[in-house]
């Protein structure tokens, strides 16, 4: 085993240009949204603009050298995302974004029900009465293709709720996964409460009834070792954005077996065998699924951002999240402040049985009494802190916890003990602020 | 006075604490020949809501042409910014002709499009009257929404009532 490497965390932020900017009459930017959008350091700066640069070409046809050298980076890429989330590159599709990749699943499922796909896409297609099950917490992009896929097919959805701490509540599992469950899409990480869901327990429950699993990793990939494979779900999707890669890429990660039996979603070039005027037979997956002209300069981009992780290492980063959530949630001791989600005195917050030994990431959302989210994020945004206000597009887990709007506040690598005692510091002065 | 103070004036924070016009509001028999609108508008990015319901009645004396916006009341939950706002709205078009009302809301909308700058006839300033102190939201582009929640309400309410196309066929005459 190698050594990992000691992380000076301080001057990771040199690696940040956007960091390096005041806002706001020259306050010192403390970047606290990166489950909105991570910045973006040099590495995946640089190899964005080099394709541009120097590779620049249209990958998969052409015998040019520019062709040529634009493939194998876009195929290297593909190569380094799969060895960053333990999966063979035949499993690595590239989507648009981790929403495009959950409705790629969705319309695939929905295709077979329409009995595209001949008799190896039959196991995936659903018949009125089956069900699918998602959870209170997910994120609408992984709520809302389900429930448009119950309403192509005659499924039914059912839901897992949410106990008073924002954990999944899995005290009548045997009642909502049954046999009649096919599909179980949850979100690894909720990019509100910040838990991570117990997915050995979830998994188990959908193999006992032969259901598949989907998993919407957005949450976890940025601050823990992920596995799918060890995981053992058969989809996954994650977004570049988030990752501290480029917008306008995300992955789907699926089985082999399953998305080498799955129908098309989309349709057109690159994807084809043989073609005629009334009909064409597919490639093998990935590139079934890769219809059309890829965001290849953000692929190859996305791949430098799963290289330049992988140096730092998953396994440190999440030590320095396990740090960085011990101090966000010290807001709670704050008057007026409410945690939704797994507070300090969760008993599970420093324990838990996944690979990091962690089960929640530094992703906290509050509620301050007597002042709307929007409110508290323009005091905050006035001393330079970027957090995020809204639903979080997460309408049902908010009117689970009866508020119509949150703020929260996600750390990233970048992010210091000193950051969130300034963020502590302003938090406290907003009831002030308002009379309160 | 810093920016932050500039758009939270104690005026925004006095009507959001009290706001003028919110409560649940049945209008239970509307006087005959009377307008009534309601509008539910709702800013999908934070989840503010405001229902806002507005009675129009025909003027008392005969001399005036105009529709009075003879009531307005809402119920609605959101930001400091989209409460005081609908709130100063409400004390500034309640009990004026239709038309006056419409001219504000040209006004507040020209205000919030200002970048913090304000308005630059004086009179226009003194019509808006409280109304003046959403200049300093205007300079945050993701809070003018806030601010003009209520207004979208009056204007579709407007037109749901009725006294809208009336209105606009009457100038145009």
């Amino acid at each position: 085993m190698n050594t990992p490497p000691v992380i000076d965390w301080v001057a990771l932020r040199d690696q940040f240009p956007s960091l390096a900017q005041p806002v706001r009459n020259g306050k010192s930017l403390i970047y606290l949204d990166a489950a909105a959008a991570a910045q973006k350091p040099w590495a995946v700066i640089d190899a964005e603009r080099g394709f541009y640069e120097r590779t620049n070409a249209a990958v998969h046809r052409g015998a040019h050298y520019l062709a040529e050298q634009a493939t194998v980076a876009f195929e290297s890429a593909r190569a380094d995302v799969a060895a960053f989330i333990g999966a063979d590159v035949a499993e690595v599709v590239w989507t648009s974004s981790a929403t495009a990749a959950l409705n790629t699943v969705a319309y695939a499922f929905g295709n077979a029900s329409l009995g595209r796909g001949g008799a190896s896409s039959a196991p995936f297609a659903l018949r009125p009465g089956d069900e699918i099950v998602v959870t209170e917490a997910e994120h609408h992009a992984n709520l809302i293709p389900w429930q448009e896929l119950c309403a192509r097919t005659g499924a039914v959805l059912r839901w897992l709720g949410l106990t008073d701490a924002g954990r999944l509540d899995l005290s009548n599992l045997d009642q909502i996964i049954t046999e009649r469950t096919r599909i179980l899409a949850f979100g690894h990480v909720s990019n509100v409460t910040g838990a991570l869901a117990p997915v050995a327990d979830l998994v188990a429950a959908a193999r006992r009834v032969g259901a598949f699993t989907v998993l919407d990793a957005c949450q976890s990939v940025p601050h823990l070792p992920v596995d799918f494979r060890a995981l053992g779900v058969d989809f996954a999707a994650f977004g570049g954005h988030k990752l501290y890669g480029p917008t306008g890429i995300g992955v789907l990660y699926g089985r082999k077996e399953l998305l080498a039996a799955m129908p098309p979603v989309f349709t057109g070039g690159s994807m084809v065998e043989v073609v005629t005027m009334d009909s064409a037979t597919y490639v093998p997956p990935p590139q079934r699924f890769e219809a059309g002209t890829q965001p290849t300069a953000q692929a190859i981009a996305l791949g430098a951002a799963a290289r330049w992780l992988g140096e730092i290492g998953m396994a440190n980063i999440a030590t320095h999240g396990r740090a960085m959530t011990a101090e966000l949630l010290k807001i709670a001791e704050i008057p007026g402040v409410r945690i939704i989600g797994p507070g300090p005195g969760d008993s599970n917050v420093q324990g838990g049985g996944t690979a990091a030994g962690l089960d929640r990431v530094p992703v906290v959302t509050f509620a301050v009494d007597g002042v709307h989210a929007h409110d508290v994020g323009q005091v905050l945004d006035d001393a330079g802190i970027a957090v995020r206000v809204g639903h979080h597009c997460a309408q049902p887990l908010h009117r689970r916890f009866g508020v119509a709007a949150t703020a929260r506040a996600s750390a990233s690598i970048t992010t210091t003990p000193k950051e969130i005692a300034t963020f502590h510091e302003a938090l406290t002065q907003v009831r002030p602020f308002f009379g309160l | 006075m810093s920016a932050l103070e500039q758009m939270y004036q104690q005026v925004i924070l006095d009507h959001a604490k009290r706001p003028v016009g919110r409560g649940p509001a049945i209008i239970a028999e509307p006087p005959a020949g009377a307008l009534v609108g309601e509008s539910h508008q709702v800013n999908p990015t934070c989840g503010d809501e405001v229902t806002l319901r507005i009675l129009v009645t025909e003027p008392v004396e005969a001399t005036t042409v105009a529709e009075v916006l003879s009531s307005v009341t809402w119920e609605g939950q959101g930001c400091s910014i989209s409460q005081a706002s609908t709130s100063v709205m409400t004390q500034l078009v309640s009990g004026e002709p239709v038309t006056e009302a419409l001219h504000l809301a040209d006004l507040f909308s020209e205000l919030m499009a200002s970048r913090g700058k304000g308005l630059a006839s004086e009179d226009d300033e003194d019509a808006l009257g409280d109304a003046t102190a959403f200049t300093g939201t205007s300079k945050y582009p993701a809070r003018i929404k806030c601010a003009l929640l209520g207004w979208v309400a009056l204007r579709d309410a407007l037109a749901r009532s009725g006294a809208l196309p009336h209105r606009v066929v009457e100038q145009g005459t």
